[in-house]
Order: C-alpha cells, then structure tokens, then sequence
C-alpha cells in the first residue's frame, strides 16, 4: 500500500552536492522543499571525526561510506557483443550515497572546464576540420552553454567552498603563478593556494625548466580557515593526506556537510528524509508533467511523495536511471543512433607516472586530496592537436594525495605484487616515490550508453542499469601521447627510475580509476540530441530537472565536480528567477 | 523513516518561533515583537523545548540536586498550557514564583532572576506567548523525594532567598552597564549557572559568577579573572561569543550552546555590548592554587595530546581561532573544577549557531578510544601547560563520570558519542 503525503513545491531526489546546493537556492525563494536519500545522515564528528577518520581498511578497503553493491548495482559490458554482468565488488569507481555523498569522500579537487570544452564540437571541427570530431564514430557535440554563462555560478562554488588557488586569469589578465590556459575569471580564489611540499615543488621545477607552466592545484581542501556566504565555517587543512575515499574529520575538506547543510538545515521549509530510497517518478497519462515521486523507507513502507517541482539530484547513474524505469524522455538506441536517454555515456581516461629517487626524502605521508603542482600545456586544446591524430587532452599533476600505507606505496617495474621482494621493494622506495597522474579528457562515442539490463534486477525488483563502455582509439592517442609529456618532466627531475602506468586496452571495472562517471542525461540545444536544455530542464517533462554530471555531452580532462556544481547554480537561477513566475519550458523549441 | 526536521545538532531551528517576522499587520505587532525579544533574552526555549517536542511545549526534565523536575507548557493551551492564565497571574508567576492557582513553582523556574523584569516586559511576554501556536500536552509530574514534594518548603526557601526588591539602576555607572545588569540578573538569568549555590541551592551571594558546577558539566568563572574568568577577554570578544558562540578563545559547548542558540545570538548587537560591559565589571574571583603536577603523568598527556589531539587543536595548543579553540590560557580549561574538560573529552561537544556561523562545530567523543587514565593523563597535561595551571586530573573523577554520562551505553555509531 502506498501513502500519498502532503504535496510540496519541490522534492530533490538524492543529497549529495547538486541536491545540497539546489535545496539552499530553493528554500531561499521561498519554497517547501523535501530532500529523499536513500542512505544514512552522515555528520562530520560521529561518522568520520578525527579520531578514526583515517581507517583506511574501514573506508577504503572496507567501502564503509560507499553504496553496497549487495542491494543495488549496475552492470557492465566493453560492447554490445558481450553479457554485461553486475559488479559485486566497487573498483575502477566508488559509487557514493548518504547524505552529501561523493561529496564526503572526494578529493576536493575544484576546477572549471576551458570556454573551448563547451564548444568541443563546433571549436575542433572549425580548427582542425570536420573529420577529427567524426572519426571513429565520436559523437561529442557543444554543450548549449558557454564559460562566459557559467563564469558567474564557477565563481559561486568557490564562495562556497572557499577554493584554495591562484587565478591564472583575472578579467582576460594572464596571472603569474597561475594557470595561464584557464577561461577568464571575475576574481581571485577565496583563499591562497596550499603549501607544496617536496615532490610537487621538484615537478614544478622541471616542468618550468621544460617550458611548462606550472601552478598549485585549485583545492577545496583549504589552505586556511574561512567563513563562507552561508556562514559554514571551514578549519585550515593538516595534510593527513586521507581525502578521496574519506571523510574529513577537520572541517577543512569542502563538502555538503562543511558548507551547505549548516545552514539549510536550520530553514523551516527545508526537510531532509534519510534511507528513503526513490523508485520512479510518476507522470501524468500523457508523460508531459511529473506528478511526483513514489519511494520505499527503510522499513520497506511506500510513499507518494506530489510534488510541483522533480530535481533528479542523484547521481549520474540513479538519474539516467530513473528517467529510464519512470519513461522519462526516449531511450538511447546505439543500433538507429535514434534517442537521447542514456546516449554520450563518458568517463575519464587515467594514466600515470611514478617517479622514483634514491637522493630524496618525499614524506609522502603529509599530503592532501589535491596537493599538487599541475601543468594544464596539454589538456583540451591549450596545444596544436595537428597531425596527433586525437582531440582533446589531460592535466598533468605531480600530485600527493597521500601516502596511505596498503593504497599507495609505488614499486618499481619488476616488482612482485607480494612476498618478500615487494616487501623490500615498499621499504626502499616508500619514502622516496610518488606518481604524477595524467588526468584526461574521455569523448563520447556512439557505441558507449547506459540502458536497463534485461537480466539483472535490484532488491525492489527494478531492472539494473546497463553500462556498455570502452575507450576509443581517440582516448588512447591522446593519454599515450599525454603520458610521454608526463615521463619527459618525470626524467627531468633526474631520478632513479621511472615507471609508466599506459591507459591499455578495454575498460575493466576491476582496477580503481576515478568516479568521474559522465553523459546519460545529456544538454544540448535542441530535444533530438539531448535530455535537458542548458538549465537542465528535461525537453519532454518540463517540471523535472536532472543535475548532475549526467548533463556532460562529453567528458574533459578536468575532474567534474566544480562544473557541477555550476551547472546546478546556474539551473537554480533560471528556476528561481523565470521558471517559478511561468512554470514551464525554459527554452522554447 | 528517519524525518530530519530539526538541526540535527540536535538543537531546533531557531528561525521558526524566535526569528519568524511579525507582521505590522498583526494587531500589537509592536508588543508582539517586544515579547519575542525577550523570550529570547530569557532562554525560555532551551527549557521549555524537550527533545523532539514543539517549542515552549516543555516537558524537558532538569535534572537538580532535590530531583526531577520537568518544564511547563507555556503555548497557549487552555487545559494543559497558559491559554487560561491572565496577564496578573503570568506576572505574579515571574515574580512571587506561584502559579495561577496561586500554589508555589519551584525555583528551577528561575523566579529569583525573573522578577527584577519590569511589569511593561513581562506583559510583552505574556503576549508573544499566548500569540504562539497552541499544543495539548501535559508535561509528567515532577520526580522529587520527600520533603520536596511537598510545595511548602518552597515558601519558606522564598523567604530565605527571594530578593523581591525591583531593579534599582545603579546611578554611579553607564546607561549601558545598567542596562547589562538588568539583563544579566534579570531575564538572562546568568547566575542561575554561573553563581555557586548553597546546600539549599540558594545563591552564595558573596560568589557571584565565580563559576560553578552544574550536574556533568561547569558553568565557568565569569569573573574579571585572568586565567579562569573573563579577565583576558576583550568587551568586543564577550560580545562576538554571546552572537556566535566562538571567538578567538573559546567555543560555546554544553549548555550554553544552547544559550547561545536560542538565546544570545537573537539579541541586539547594543543588548549584547551591555552584557558584555557588565561581566567585564565584576571583581575578579580569587585563584586557587594548586601545585605541580606529576612529570609522568604530563608526559603520558603529551604523548595522548600528539595522538588524540593535535589535528585540531594544533602543536603547542594554539588550535585555529574561531574554529578548533585554543587550549593555552583558555579559561575553561583552568577552571577549579575540572568536570568540563573531562566530559568534552569523554562525550564529545557541539558548540551553538548563529545566523552568522551555521556550522555547529564539533568535537567528537573519545570515551570508546581513550581510558579515563589516559584522559586523566592528557586532562592534567592540558591544564597545566601553554601558560595553564590548574588541579591535576584522577582517573577516579573520569571513571566517575563516565558512568554519570552512561557511555559505555550503545551508541548510534560504533565510534561516536552519541546515545541511541
């Protein structure tokens, strides 16, 4: 039996950033705002306080703020020729839920995508002609909207967070120290850059002596503290160096917990409904208006939760996923290259080099989740891509997270994977080694989309969803070719040896990656190539909205939280400002 | 289903009853908003508000010396609230401490402070109280032993300790001082905490705001002294701790979390400078001395302090100002008595909000990771280094109160502090 509550104005469907940063915009115009998530309340002092924060079996190996795969997960597939199967063991990415979700166990690591990523299709079609965007069957596409319309909702998350950097760009005014490539900013990071210790001030060095141009990753593991608009208070970094795949147990890591949720939770209109899991959302008989959302607590009780408003605020797997099971929009068919959900699925293409001394002492172990000096030389066309063969491109950051004792100690080429050998090899190059990541861009492609599996069904019964993935000739030109930019600093710094992690062959779930999962619910311009219009309202059910990464027609080489978390600003916007005065579409088409 | 519709800090929204607007259009706006004000400037929810219950619904049970006693309901329900009350009955409960059938509350009502407030005050609160929205709900009857029970003995405590005398200004000081001490003895009812009691639980008059203990925790010397007392705090600071409940020194945790919630953060900026102004004034209590502690036990607390410690707090104690409170010449931790320290350490404590600092910054509880030696060690270390100096710490005062704090109870998470 289902209870049908009293209707609000509007329901956010999942409580990480997105849900977090649109119920603070939804509740200050005004409106009656229920959040559901499907997961446990998570607070700093009682689920990661300082005291144990830094349990890397619990957390890491243990997956204790991770979804359990056991109730819900989704299948996998490199193409459409094979069985996709469940993953019953997280690996290459670490699926979030509870209350602020990836947003407690991230890195921090803030940046913003370049004005030309926004116009991935028409700027490489136009620099280096039609055939570099339709080889190999890429089917990236502008996103609809521009840097210069974001600019202004980039600049709000960093308020938010208090974004640790230094602005390459102010106003068209290239910055010393900064990162000269990035789009033009309208002022300078909330707060300075953090401290770089040993081994990214060598990549600095040698990166510089090469030509490159580096500067301090943009961190939401703060430099110093800081009060944000809302009044949420954030405590200065101490590089523990248990960032990504952790709580924050100092208050120093930008989260929802840290920046939003103290103040939207003292609102009156605001409530917050815990380990209440959303199953579909309803729509009237013609599928033109959402009506709701039906969900099941955790006493397996069902709800009908009205609703004037429908914000898919989960991530970007749940939120193509719902749109799916509940008929919004029409399925992604990779046979015609006809629909538009679940089409563009896209990830990150990762590679690595670790960089080994016998001169130097790297103390791994004080790092943060995005202590790094970066060289941005290489990444979406900042370089001439003539002739190479691929577009797009990646960061590359002789970075520290860490030196978290069973994840990250690097041994050299040759290194047995356990025994005695390995135990040698981790003691002498413990203290001595770290890794440069190679961070890339991943294009769409029409044959990667996410569809419900026919198989495989989640504990209520709801078909999985249905991952069909693998990297393209395009993404591996561009890491290899990144990869070697990265091992010329990595000799540079004259080391004892270097070893090369190569981006090779199909994607396999088993090894961990990153969760820069993208695509699915696409933006664009018009319905017949995308899900959402650029304020991320969906074309066919103009009272649903679906945020998230899942609006990314393709993926860049940045990590995606910071355009995130602007695209969701700039959507609160157009709702608060056009949308609540004239219910309907935002663009006409 | 869990309903999170409260802060889960575990305090309610504030911004419904205390900061919600009134309205020109209400009839009385103007002596409506009055009422509002100073139901803050009274702290009237932090005790008429129990856990998960409507505001001024009461039913919180306070826990004092002579037994349980729960809070009334002060919503304007006619069976089981004040809905019936007059304004001469309301007056007479904030002054003479009887209720409208004339029979005798006991003075956990603070009464003693109330009745300095003038008659045009109290009706305003009367007013913004019978305004509020109505809820049936009868608070359970008081736990109190015998002779307690019988309301009769409050009369004779009255004669003992009621001063009925009415605000007398003090012409020698400020405008502002005055307005501080009407404040402070009046409606805040500071003293009620921070002014030691006698055997009978009246004032030790000759000791005010010399700080005292207060079930499981202290209420802290607010004294001009040095290193207990507020002798090293600024006017300004006072003020920026009454609205934010942090400042460079200290963070507001325990009860007066509450205060600063429900209380000190609604205040005026002018209100909260007046208060301020009069604490600054008090005659600083004497220090007591204590000798050197033992060199064993403050290297074990270093050891502990490295460890469990320094990632918020800092090397050398110097904590981040405003965020994580520096324990070096920090008065809380100095005071005699050393309750405070050893249940932050043991269960943890969230510090009040304001509209200005939303973050209810939080220590966690170490009561599952350090034994009550180990706090013994770390507590003596604390207290007597970076410039502190205070009474060593026993492993049987920690032993004691963790079983007062009942945390070897089941917890909602394997590591926290928080009961189920």
């Amino acid at each position: 039996m289902t209870t049908t509550l009293k209707a609000v104005d509007a329901v956010l469907v999942g409580f990480g950033w997105t849900g977090a940063i649109m119920g603070q915009q939804l509740c200050d115009a005004g409106l009656e705002v229920v959040a559901l998530e499907r997961g446990p309340w998570r607070d700093t002092s009682t689920d990661f306080a300082t005291g144990f924060a830094q349990d890397e079996l619990r957390y890491m190996w243990r997956h204790h703020l991770f979804q359990n795969v056991s109730y819900d997960t989704l299948t996998v597939r490199n193409n459409t020729a094979q069985n996709a199967l469940p993953i019953r063991r997280l690996g290459a990415f670490l699926l979030g839920t509870g209350v602020g979700s990836g947003g407690v166990h991230w890195n921090g690591q803030i940046w913003r995508f370049l004005p030309s990523d926004f116009q991935a299709k028409s700027h490489n079609q136009q620099r280096y002609g039609k055939k570099a965007v339709t080889d190999y069957d890429l089917s990236i596409q502008d996103w609809g909207v521009t840097y210069e319309e974001l600019e202004p909702h980039y600049d709000q998350f960093d308020q938010l967070c208090g974004t640790s950097g230094k602005a390459g760009n102010l106003n068209g005014a290239i910055q010393p120290g900064g990162n000269p490539f990035e789009g033009p900013r309208s002022r300078e990071y909330p707060t300075p850059p953090m401290i770089q210790t040993y081994a990214p001030t060598l990549f600095g060095q040698e990166a510089a002596s090469l030509g490159r141009h580096p500067f301090p990753h943009p961190t939401g593991n703060l430099s110093e503290s800081y009060v944000n608009p809302l009044g949420a208070q954030l405590g200065a970094c101490t590089y523990c160096g248990f960032c990504e795949k952790f709580g924050c147990g100092n208050y120093s890591k930008a989260s929802p917990q840290t920046t939003v949720l103290p103040y939207l939770m003292r609102k009156p209109n605001f409530s917050l409904r815990t380990e209440c899991e959303v199953l579909r959302v309803e729509l009237t008989a013609d599928r033109k208006r959402a009506t709701g959302v039906t969900y099941v607590n955790s006493a397996g009780e069902e709800f009908f939760q009205p609703a004037e408003l429908v914000i898919l605020s989960a991530y970007v797997l749940q939120n193509v996923r719902l749109m799916l099971l509940s008929g919004i929009g029409r399925p992604y068919d990779p046979v015609s290259g006809e629909g538009v959900v679940g089409r563009n699925y896209a990830y990150q293409t990762m590679s690595s080099v670790n960089v080994f001394f016998d001169d130097k002492i790297l103390n791994p172990f004080i790092g943060a989740g995005a202590l790094a000096t970066v060289i941005d030389d290489f990444n979406g066309d900042n370089f001439d891509h003539s002739g190479l063969g691929f577009i797009g491109g990646a960061y590359v950051a002789g970075m520290v997270t860490g030196g978290r004792p069973i994840e990250m100690i690097y041994t050299p080429e040759g290194t047995p994977a356990w025994g005695l050998d390995w135990k040698h090899a981790a003691a002498k190059n413990y203290l001595k080694s770290f890794s440069i990541s190679v961070h890339g861009s991943c294009m769409s492609h029409r044959g990667n989309y996410l569809d419900l599996d026919p198989t495989y069904r989640d504990v209520y019964g709801r078909p999985m969803l249905r991952m069909t993935f693998d990297f393209t000739g395009n993404e591996h030109r561009m890491s290899d070719y990144v990869t070697d930019r990265a091992a010329e600093v990595a000799r540079a710094m004259n080391p004892r040896e270097i070893k090369l992690n190569r981006r090779v062959g199909s994607f396999s779930v088993v090894p961990y990656q990153t969760t820069h999962n993208t695509g699915g619910a696409i933006m664009g311009e018009n319905p017949r190539d995308s899900v959402v219009n650029k304020f991320l309202q969906c074309w066919d059910v103009p009272n649903v909205f679906s945020l998230g990464s899942g609006a990314f027609p393709q993926n860049a080489g940045y990590n995606p939280t910071g355009t995130v978390a602007a695209l969701t600003y700039h959507a609160a916007r157009e709702i608060t400002t056009r949308y609540l005065r004239a219910p309907g579409p935002l663009v006409q088409t | 289903m869990l309903t999170i519709l409260a802060h889960p800090a575990g305090a309610l929204a504030p911004a419904g009853i205390l900061s919600g607007t009134i309205s020109d259009a209400t009839p009385n706006a103007e002596q409506l908003r009055r009422g509002q004000y100073l139901v803050a400037a009274g702290d009237c929810l932090s005790c008429h508000t129990r856990a998960g219950g409507e505001a001024l619904a009461g039913g919180l049970a306070l826990s004092t010396p002579f037994g349980l006693i729960y809070t009334a309901n002060l919503t304007p329900d006619k069976q089981t609230g004040i809905g019936s009350w007059t304004e001469q009955q309301f007056y007479r409960a904030m002054h003479e401490g009887v209720d409208d059938q004339g029979i005798n509350l006991y003075p956990a009502f603070p009464y003693p402070w109330f009745q300095l407030t003038s008659r045009a005050d109290d009706d305003a609160i009367f007013a913004f109280l019978k305004s509020t929205p109505p809820v049936a709900y009868t608070p359970p009857a008081d736990a109190l032993p015998f002779p307690m029970n019988f309301r009769i003995v409050v009369k004779v405590w009255n004669l003992l300790f009621l001063d009925t005398a009415a605000f007398r200004a003090d012409s020698s000081q400020s405008a502002e001082w005055n307005r501080g001490a009407y404040l402070v003895n009046g409606l805040g009812h500071c003293g009620d905490c921070h002014t030691p009691k006698n055997f009978l639980g009246g004032d030790k008059s000759h000791q005010a705001f010399h700080g005292a203990r207060l079930g499981d925790w202290v209420a802290p010397d607010l004294t001009s002294n040095e290193r207990t007392g507020l002798g090293s705090w600024s006017v300004n600071e006072v003020a920026e701790y009454l609205q934010n409940g942090r400042n460079v020194h200290a963070g507001a945790g325990g009860p007066m979390a509450e205060v600063i919630t429900y209380s000190t953060s609604l205040l005026t900026d002018a209100d909260r400078h007046a208060i301020a102004v009069y604490l600054k004034s008090q005659v600083a209590a004497p220090s007591t001395a204590s000798g050197a502690p033992d060199i064993g036990t403050m290297r074990r607390g270093a050891a502990i302090y490295v460890d469990a410690c320094s990632s918020c707090h800092l090397d050398d104690g110097v904590g981040q100002p405003r965020v994580f409170p520096p324990l070096g010449r920090n008065a809380m931790v100095q005071q005699g008595d050393a309750t405070a320290v050893e249940h932050v350490i043991l269960a943890g404590s969230r510090i009040g909000t304001s509209a200005l600092r939303t973050t209810p910054l939080t220590m966690p509880s170490f009561a599952w990771k350090l034994s009550d030696a180990d706090i013994a060690a770390v507590s003596t270390y604390i207290r007597n280094s970076w410039g502190n100096q205070a009474a060593a710490v026993t492993a049987a005062e920690v032993h004691d109160l963790r079983k007062a704090l009942h945390l070897d109870a089941d917890r909602l998470t394997a590591n926290s502090g928080d009961r189920l």
